[in-house]
C-alpha cells in the first residue's frame, strides 16, 4: 500500500536529503534549506507541482537570497529573479540569463 | 518680431503671399501652405490683429481650469522662423490697393502682395438693445475679452448674465462661473443650443446645466440694458416683463463674418455677409483668396466651425500651389463639445429634416442622458443629437448615410444594459472619415503604426480630440506595448480586465489574457508582483482576499512585500512601524528605542519623517513585530508599492505662522490611505502655511494651507528626475480636500504604467494635467462616483498586516530562515560595529564556501 510522495529531498553525492513535506512549499515561490556542509540550497515548486532547487547564494551580490526570489518561466524554462538586483538564473541548468559567464550549482531534487 | 529677410540679388523676386488675420484657420493655412512648398517658393507675410499670435480660441474657457493664454497658443516660434514667416503683431491690415496690389497696415506699413488670403473671422453679434454699450457689457471672443472680463468681475461683480444660450453663450457662461459669479443665461429660442440639438436634448441640457447651479432664461429676449448712476450695469429687463439684476453682461448671441475691408474694396460678399469665395476659395479678384468665418462658402453657407475652417484653409494653399484637384464645396455641420463639462454632439441630419426620416430615442433624465439617432426609410443613419454621454460619436458621425451594422437601439443604449453592442470601428469602411477636424479616413489612419505617428502623418486627433479613442482602436497593438513577455497588455489595461471580470488569480489573468506562449506558464518578477499590486488595489472590489500573504497572493509579492519588511543588500531587513504624520508620543519613541536596543538593530530617521531600523534576520521579525504592535504600531509600508508617508510642519497649532492645522491633516490623510497598494510608492506632506516647511510641492500629493482652506499640489517629485507639483485645486474645505485626493488617487490607480510615478504618469497621460483635473475635478469620464467608492472601500477594508501576520501560526511559518532547520539563524547574515551601531558584514558573504562570481558589490 502506497501513500502520495509528500517528502522533498535533495541529491547530495550519493544520498538523497531529506529537506521538508512538500506541503511548506508554495507553488511560485522558494524556500531556504541549510545543507550539512553549512551551505544553503533554494527550493522552488513550480504550479505544475514541479520542484526546483539550485545554489542559495546570489553569486552577484554574495548575499543568500535566491530563495526569496520570484519564480517565472520564459519559452517554457522555469528561472529565479534574484531579489536584490533582479538576474534570473535557469532553474535547470543554473545558467544566469542577464551575464553569460555567471552560473551557480544545481541539484537534484525529487519528492518521495 | 518678423525675420530680416536676406536679400540676396535674387533673380527674380520670389512672389510675395499676404496672410491677413492669424487665427486658428490662418494659422493652419500657414501649416498648409509649408506643406504645399508655398515658403520656399514665395515671401509670405502675416499681419495679425491681435497683440498674440494665433491660439486655441475653441479652448478659451479652459483658462479658467488653470491653462494660461501661452498654453493657448497654437504658434511655435521655431515653426515660423525655420520656414521664414514674417509675422506682424497688433498689426491689422486697414486697406488695401488690388490695382497696385498692395496692402496698408495700422502702423502705415505697406505690403506688395502677388496673392492675398483674408482669414480675418468673424466677430460677435450684439444685439441692438438700449444700454449695450455701458460699462460692464462685454463680447467673448478673445484672450482680451477674457482678461477684461475677469479684471471687471473681480472688481465689480458678484452676478454675471450672458445673452445667448447657443454654443459661445455656454462657453460665456462657463467662464463666469468660472469667475465665481452666480450666472444667469438668457436666450430667445425656447431651447439652449437650438441649432445644434432637438427639444429633448435641449431638456437635458438645461437639466444639468440647472443641476449645476446656473439660472437658465429660454424663450426670453433681452430689451434693455439697466445701468444704474454711475452710467455701469446694474440689470436686465426682459422680454417676459421682468428684471433681472446682474453686474456684468456678456453678449454671446452669434458671430458675424468680418467682410468689412472687402466690401470696401469692392469684393463680392453674401446677401447675408461673408466674401464670396469658389470651390477653390477665390474671392470675385483672382488673386485674393478668403478662407474660415469670413467666407461665404460655394454652397451659400457661412462656416462658424473651425473644422470646416481648417477644410478652407487647405483648399486655399492647394489652389494656390497650382493643385486643382483640391476643392471645399461645403461641409457637414457635425460637432462634438465640451459644455460646462456636459458632452454635446449633433452631426448629420440632426433634427430630422428628410422626407420619411424616424427617430430612435434614449432619454435618462437622471443622468442627464439623451440620444436620438435620426434613420432614413431604408434604416441609413442620418444623423443624431447626444446629450450627456457622446462617446459614440466618434463611431456613429463616420457611419452616417449607411446602414449601420447592428440594430439602431442598440447604438443608443448605454453600455450593459440590453444585448452587447459588437459595434467597434473595425465595422466602418476605409474610406470613412475618422477625424473630421483635419478630413483623416479610417484608411490613411491605418497607414500608422502608433499614435504619435498618426497624429504627425495626418494631423488626426490633433484638432477637437473626440476621434483619439477610435485612433487608438484602429491601430495594431504593437510588440514593444506590453507589459512584459507574459502580457501583451499595459497595466492600465490589466487594471480594466481585473476590475471588469473580477478576476481574482493570477493564473486566471495568465491562462485567459496573457500571451499566447505565455499561458500555462509561471509568468514573470514583472507581471507576478503588477498583478498582485492591482488585485490587492481592487480586493475589497472584486472579492478578493486582501491580505497580501494569502493564497497564491503569496507567490505573487516581491520579496519585500512577502515578509512585510525591505531587503537590504546582505539578506537582512529593515523594518519601519508608521509614524503617522511625524507625530510621536515620548512613550512610543522609547519603544522604538527599546526594540532597536534589544535586537541589536541600527537606527536612522528617514526623510519621511519615521524611525527605519535596520539588521533584523528574517526570524526575528514576528519577535519585533510582537512589540512594536504591542506598543500600538502599525506596519509602515516601506516595503510596498503603497502609501509610504504623509509629512507635516508642526501648523497653526505651534507656528506663529500656521494658517491650518497641518499635523491634524497630516495624519488623517495619512491614516485614510495607509495600506493602499499603487503602481509605485506614494509620497505626501501637508503645509500649515505658504512658507511650505514640509516640503509638500515634492509629493505625490501635496497639501499647503491657504487662510480659507487647502490647495492641493500633485505629481510632484524628488529623486533623480526632481518635478515640483502641478496646482489641482485651490481652497478646499476638508471634505473637499479628502474626495479629491480620493478620485486623483485611484484614478492614477487605475490608469499609470507599472512603477510609475505620479509625476512620470502626469507627463506621460494624454493631455497632462487638464485632463487629469478635468477627470477628478470636473467629471468629465463621469467616473468620479466609481472612484470615490473605490477609495472608500479601501479605507473600510484596511486591517494592519503585520497584526494580522501574527494572529496566525500558518503566516508565521514562513519567518525562518531555513525550512529544515527553524531555529537556526543565517549564518551568513552577520554584523560588525561602526559609529557606535552595527553595519553589514560584507567579506563574511564573500567567505561563503564558494568564491564570487561575476560582478560583487
Amino acid at each position: 500500500m502506497s501513500t502520495a510522495p509528500t517528502r522533498v529531498q535533495l541529491r547530495l553525492a550519493n544520498d538523497w536529503f531529506e529537506v521538508c513535506d512538500r506541503a511548506r512549499l508554495t507553488p511560485g515561490r522558494g524556500l531556504a534549506a541549510l545543507l550539512p556542509d553549512g551551505s544553503q540550497a533554494a527550493l522552488f515548486l513550480d504550479r505544475e507541482g514541479r520542484a526546483y532547487a539550485i545554489d542559495n547564494r546570489d553569486p552577484f551580490t554574495g548575499a543568500a537570497v535566491l530563495s526569496r526570489g520570484l519564480l517565472g518561466s520564459q519559452d517554457g524554462r522555469p528561472f529565479v529573479a534574484s531579489p536584490l538586483l533582479k538576474q534570473r538564473f535557469d532553474l535547470e541548468t543554473g545558467r544566469c540569463l542577464d551575464d553569460d559567464e555567471v552560473t551557480v550549482a544545481v541539484h537534484s531534487v525529487r519528492i518521495a | 518680431m518678423p525675420t530680416p529677410q536676406p536679400n540676396p540679388a535674387q533673380t527674380p523676386p520670389r512672389p510675395t503671399l499676404v496672410l491677413v488675420g492669424h487665427g486658428m484657420v490662418g494659422q493652419r493655412f500657414l501649416e498648409a501652405a509649408v506643406e504645399r512648398g508655398l515658403a520656399a517658393s514665395h515671401r509670405i507675410v502675416v499681419l495679425c490683429e491681435e497683440p498674440r499670435p494665433a491660439y486655441d480660441r475653441v479652448q478659451l474657457t479652459s483658462y479658467f481650469s488653470g491653462r494660461t493664454p501661452d498654453e493657448l497658443s497654437l504658434t511655435d516660434r521655431d515653426f515660423l522662423d525655420a520656414h521664414g514667416i514674417e509675422l506682424y503683431v497688433d498689426e491689422p491690415a486697414e486697406s488695401f490697393d488690388r490695382e497696385a496690389r498692395t496692402v496698408t497696415a495700422r502702423s502705415g506699413r505697406v505690403f506688395p502682395y502677388d496673392t492675398l488670403v483674408l482669414a480675418t473671422g468673424s466677430y460677435p453679434f450684439v444685439p441692438p438693445v438700449p444700454g449695450k454699450d455701458a460699462t460692464g457689457c462685454f463680447v467673448y471672443r478673445t484672450i482680451e475679452d477674457l482678461l477684461a472680463i475677469e479684471e471687471y468681475a473681480k472688481k465689480h461683480a458678484t452676478t454675471g448674465a450672458v445673452v445667448g444660450g447657443g454654443l459661445l453663450g455656454l462657453e460665456a457662461a462657463g467662464a463666469l462661473r468660472g469667475l465665481g459669479l452666480a450666472t444667469h443665461v438668457v436666450e430667445f429660442a425656447p431651447r439652449l443650443m437650438p441649432v445644434q440639438v432637438d427639444e429633448g436634448g435641449g431638456a437635458a441640457l438645461l437639466r444639468t446645466i440647472t443641476g449645476m447651479g446656473l439660472t437658465v432664461h429660454t424663450g426670453t429676449g433681452t430689451q434693455e440694458i439697466v445701468t444704474g448712476e454711475d452710467g455701469s450695469v446694474s440689470g436686465m429687463k426682459l422680454s417676459d416683463g421682468s428684471e433681472l439684476a446682474t453686474d456684468l453682461v456678456v453678449f454671446s448671441a452669434g458671430v458675424r463674418p468680418r467682410d468689412q475691408l472687402a466690401r470696401e474694396h469692392g469684393l463680392a460678399v453674401g446677401e447675408r455677409g461673408g466674401i464670396t469665395v469658389d470651390a477653390q476659395c477665390r474671392t470675385s479678384d483672382p488673386d485674393v483668396y478668403a478662407i474660415g468665418e469670413c467666407a461665404q462658402a460655394v454652397d451659400g453657407r457661412v462656416y462658424g466651425l473651425v473644422a470646416p475652417g481648417y477644410e478652407m484653409a487647405q483648399t486655399a494653399a492647394a489652389a494656390i500651389a497650382a493643385d486643382r484637384e483640391a476643392s471645399f464645396t461645403g461641409a457637414d455641420l457635425s460637432t462634438k463639445l465640451k459644455l460646462l463639462g456636459v458632452d454635446v454632439a449633433s452631426f448629420g441630419d440632426a433634427h430630422g429634416t428628410a422626407e420619411g426620416c424616424l427617430n430612435v430615442v434614449y432619454s435618462d433624465s437622471r443622468s442627464g442622458t439623451y440620444k436620438k439617432l435620426v434613420m432614413g426609410a431604408g434604416g441609413e443613419l442620418l444623423g443624431g443629437v447626444l446629450v450627456g454621454d457622446a462617446d459614440a460619436y466618434g463611431l456613429l458621425r463616420p457611419l452616417t448615410g449607411t446602414v449601420p451594422p447592428v440594430p439602431a437601439e442598440q447604438l443608443v443604449l448605454p453600455a450593459g444594459a440590453g444585448a452587447p453592442v459588437a459595434l467597434g470601428p473595425e465595422s466602418l469602411p476605409g474610406s470613412a472619415v475618422i477625424c473630421s477636424c483635419h478630413n483623416v479616413t479610417k484608411d490613411a489612419i491605418q497607414a500608422c503604426a502608433t499614435l504619435p505617428e498618426v497624429k504627425k502623418c495626418t494631423k488626426a486627433g490633433t484638432g477637437c480630440g473626440s476621434c483619439v479613442k477610435v485612433i487608438g482602436q484602429l491601430l495594431p497593438h504593437s510588440g514593444g506595448k506590453g507589459l512584459c513577455g507574459c502580457f501583451a497588455q499595459t497595466r492600465q489595461e490589466l487594471y480594466e480586465i481585473v476590475r471588469a471580470l473580477r478576476v481574482t488569480s493570477f493564473r486566471a489573468l495568465l491562462d485567459g489574457h496573457g500571451r499566447e506562449a505565455a499561458r500555462g506558464g509561471e509568468g514573470c518578477e514583472v507581471c507576478k508582483p503588477t498583478v498582485g499590486s492591482i488585485i490587492a488595489s481592487l480586493a475589497p472590489t472584486i472579492g478578493a482576499e486582501g491580505y497580501v500573504l494569502d493564497g497564491e497572493q503569496a507567490a505573487l509579492q516581491d520579496t519585500n512585500d512577502h515578509f512585510l519588511a525591505n531587503l537590504q543588500r546582505n539578506g537582512s531587513y529593515s523594518v519601519v512601524p508608521r509614524i503617522p504624520g511625524g507625530e510621536i508620543t515620548p512613550e512610543k519613541l522609547i519603544v522604538i528605542g527599546e526594540v532597536a536596543r534589544d535586537f541589536g538593530l541600527y537606527t536612522k530617521i528617514t526623510g519621511g519623517q519615521r524611525i527605519d531600523l535596520f539588521g533584523a534576520r528574517v526570524d526575528q521579525l514576528p519577535r519585533i513585530w510582537q512589540r512594536l504592535v504591542e506598543a500600538g504600531f502599525e506596519s509602515g509600508h516601506a516595503y510596498g508599492k503603497a502609501l509610504r508617508t504623509v509629512k507635516s510642519c508642526v501648523g497653526q497649532t505651534w507656528c506663529r505662522y500656521g494658517v491650518q492645522d497641518s499635523v491634524r491633516m497630516a495624519i488623517d490623510l495619512e491614516l485614510r490611505y495607509r495600506g493602499l497598494r499603487a503602481p509605485h510608492k506614494l509620497k505626501s506632506a501637508v503645509s500649515g502655511c505658504a512658507r511650505e516647511c514640509a516640503e509638500a510641492q515634492s509629493k505625490d500629493f501635496g497639501v499647503i494651507a491657504t487662510a480659507s482652506g487647502w490647495n492641493l499640489y500633485v505629481g510632484g517629485n524628488g529623486g533623480a528626475t526632481p518635478r515640483h507639483a502641478d496646482l489641482l485645486a485651490q481652497d478646499l474645505d476638508d471634505a473637499g480636500l479628502i474626495r479629491l485626493i480620493d478620485r486623483f488617487l485611484m484614478f492614477y490607480i487605475r490608469t499609470a504604467d507599472r512603477l510609475e510615478r505620479t509625476a512620470a504618469w502626469l507627463e506621460r497621460i494624454d493631455g497632462g494635467l487638464d485632463h487629469v483635473r478635468d477627470v477628478v475635478v470636473h467629471d468629465s469620464l463621469g467616473i468620479c462616483a466609481e472612484l470615490e467608492a473605490l477609495m472608500a472601500d479601501h479605507v473600510t477594508h484596511y486591517r494592519d498586516e503585520w497584526a494580522e501576520t501574527l494572529d496566525d501560526p500558518d503566516r508565521l511559518a514562513r519567518f525562518v530562515s531555513f525550512v529544515n532547520a527553524p531555529g537556526v539563524p543565517d549564518p551568513t547574515v552577520g554584523f560588525v560595529p561602526e559609529r557606535d551601531q552595527i553595519k553589514p558584514d560584507l567579506p563574511l558573504l564573500s567567505l561563503s564556501p564558494r568564491p564570487l562570481e561575476g560582478a560583487s558589490r
